[in-house]
């Protein structure tokens, strides 16, 4: 009798959910990293192009969104890199749950953490880039399906760069390719939505893109672990 | 019995003993060949009604492109390989195969660019075909990079692998990509199933560079992963004889 002792999936993904909650928790400074690089790009924005209004409303979508996607890739480097380092992540693999749903559980707590609070940011930087009124609601709902396929091929680039002792900059180097359509469809649902054209089928693409994502990602993402592991 | 070959891949020694007959047969084929359709498209092909000599840049675009393409499959099959049968030989032709892929999506960039600036009057558009082939780029250079990170080539190759698998998503987005966004790139005009739309007169030099092209590409390859085993399996003593010999 023993898978009475091997606790269920669901069970395991709270457990490992709110160990990565509480681990954040008490380390609230990573917490705003990300959202204060974003704030700082967007004051840079005007200071670098033009303060003009006009100028600041056309490049405002895609800025918002080059930025948010910047902000996400600075987060990715310490998506295993504690767990690698401590050993967490070789219970991970050698638990009994299969690593690949393990390992979604991390992405989602990622983008609990890093996803979520840069699409709450973002309509209000969006102020500050004279983002026209259009914009907003579909600024927040492409950010909140894109950063979700952001965080997922994030980490794959982190579970492959983890054994890296500078993994930094290369996670970004490799990642950056597999970013291009999530910015392409994210920032062109809002300059549509903007112009006042109908903007489904860029939503529905992004919606497509997380779905796929998030059922091919944790595959590549444990089989990327487990080498890096076993290295 | 049938699949014994492919057991026999296994052992880098059999290929790399096996492969040195080939190769001056696939050099002297691919060289001649390149020659014989640069001269054929270049001198003895019409020039194109509406862009005159220009585009005659396609004998070396085109080729370049599709081979661009082709090369991440091989490398990314050859990854896959890898990574389910452990076969040594096949992270080598991974590795060799990535430089070549990078080297020949910049050819095909960069004339493009050379043949943009007259017939578009810019060297750069950001049309569909043009970023998708830059992400290809991308995609290499960071599988070069990550080879290059790892100190275990055992890693190194696991690895990268697992991008260049990954990478494929990419692969038909950029095959399509003239289809699905009709901007500045023409369609594809040659096509197997169906009546090309390039006249035969420049189709067939066309498709004799391409050709050319995949021989060249396959002996450029086999060199490089020569080169590869003979680093890899430097401690054995067959490559002491081999390098012993000189």
């Amino acid at each position: 009798m023993m898978s009475t002792d091997t606790p269920s999936l669901r069970r395991a993904f709270w457990a490992s959910l709110r160990r990565e909650l509480l681990l954040s928790y008490r380390h609230k400074g990573d917490l705003a990293n990300p959202l204060i690089f974003f704030l700082m790009v967007v004051v840079f924005t005007p200071l670098g192009i033009s303060e003009e209004p006009r100028m600041l409303a056309r490049i405002a979508p895609g800025m918002l969104w080059v930025i948010a996607l910047l902000a996400t890739l600075l987060s990715l480097d310490g998506l295993f890199r504690s767990d690698y380092d401590d050993g967490a992540l070789e219970q991970m693999v050698l638990s009994p749950q299969p690593l690949a749903c393990l390992v979604l559980t991390k992405v989602f707590a990622h983008w609990l953490l890093t996803g979520v609070p840069l699409t709450l940011l973002a309509p209000v930087l969006g102020v500050m880039l004279q983002l026209p009124e259009g914009g907003y609601g579909i600024l927040f709902l492409s950010l909140l399906l894109g950063t979700g396929s952001l965080s997922l091929i994030g980490a794959i680039g982190a579970a492959l760069t983890v054994g890296l002792r500078k993994g930094g900059l290369l996670l970004s180097l490799i990642i950056m390719p597999f970013y291009v359509p999530v910015l392409i469809f994210g920032s062109g649902a809002v300059k549509n939505a903007i112009e006042g054209f109908p903007v489904n089928a860029e939503l529905a693409i992004l919606t497509a893109m997380l779905l796929a994502w998030s059922v091919m990602a944790p595959f590549a993402i444990a089989g990327g672990l487990k080498i890096s592991v076993r290295a | 019995m049938a699949w014994q070959w492919f057991h026999r891949l296994g052992s880098p020694k059999w290929f790399y003993e096996k492969t040195t007959a080939w190769l001056p047969w696939l050099g002297f084929i691919s060289i001649t060949l390149i020659l014989l359709g640069s001269i054929w498209g270049l001198a003895f092909g019409p020039a194109e009604a509406k862009q005159g000599n220009s585009a005659r840049i396609i004998y070396i675009h085109v080729p370049a492109a599709v081979l661009a393409m082709a090369g991440y499959y091989v490398m990314a099959i050859s990854g896959a390989i890898g990574l389910i049968w452990r076969m040594k030989l096949s992270f080598m032709v991974m590795k060799a195969a990535a430089p070549i892929g990078a080297v020949l999506t910049f050819l095909a960039l960069f004339t493009g660019a050379v043949w943009g600036k007259p017939t578009w009057g810019a060297w750069w558009v950001w049309d569909g075909r043009i970023t998708s082939m830059v992400v290809l780029f991308l995609l290499y250079l960071g599988i070069v990079a990550l080879q290059e990170a790892y100190q275990n080539q055992d890693t190194a190759d696991k690895i990268s692998s697992v991008l260049a698998l990954v990478g494929m998503v990419n692969i038909p987005i950029i095959y399509k990509s003239v289809d699905w966004w009709y901007t500045l790139h023409q369609p594809a005009t040659l096509k197997l199933t169906e009546k090309s739309s390039i006249d035969p007169s420049m189709g067939y030099p066309l498709l004799l560079m391409i050709l050319a092209f995949y021989i060249f590409y396959a002996w450029v390859l086999l060199l490089r992963t020569r080169v590869e085993i003979l680093k890899r399996e430097q401690k054995t003593n067959w490559v002491q004889e081999i390098v012993a010999k000189g």
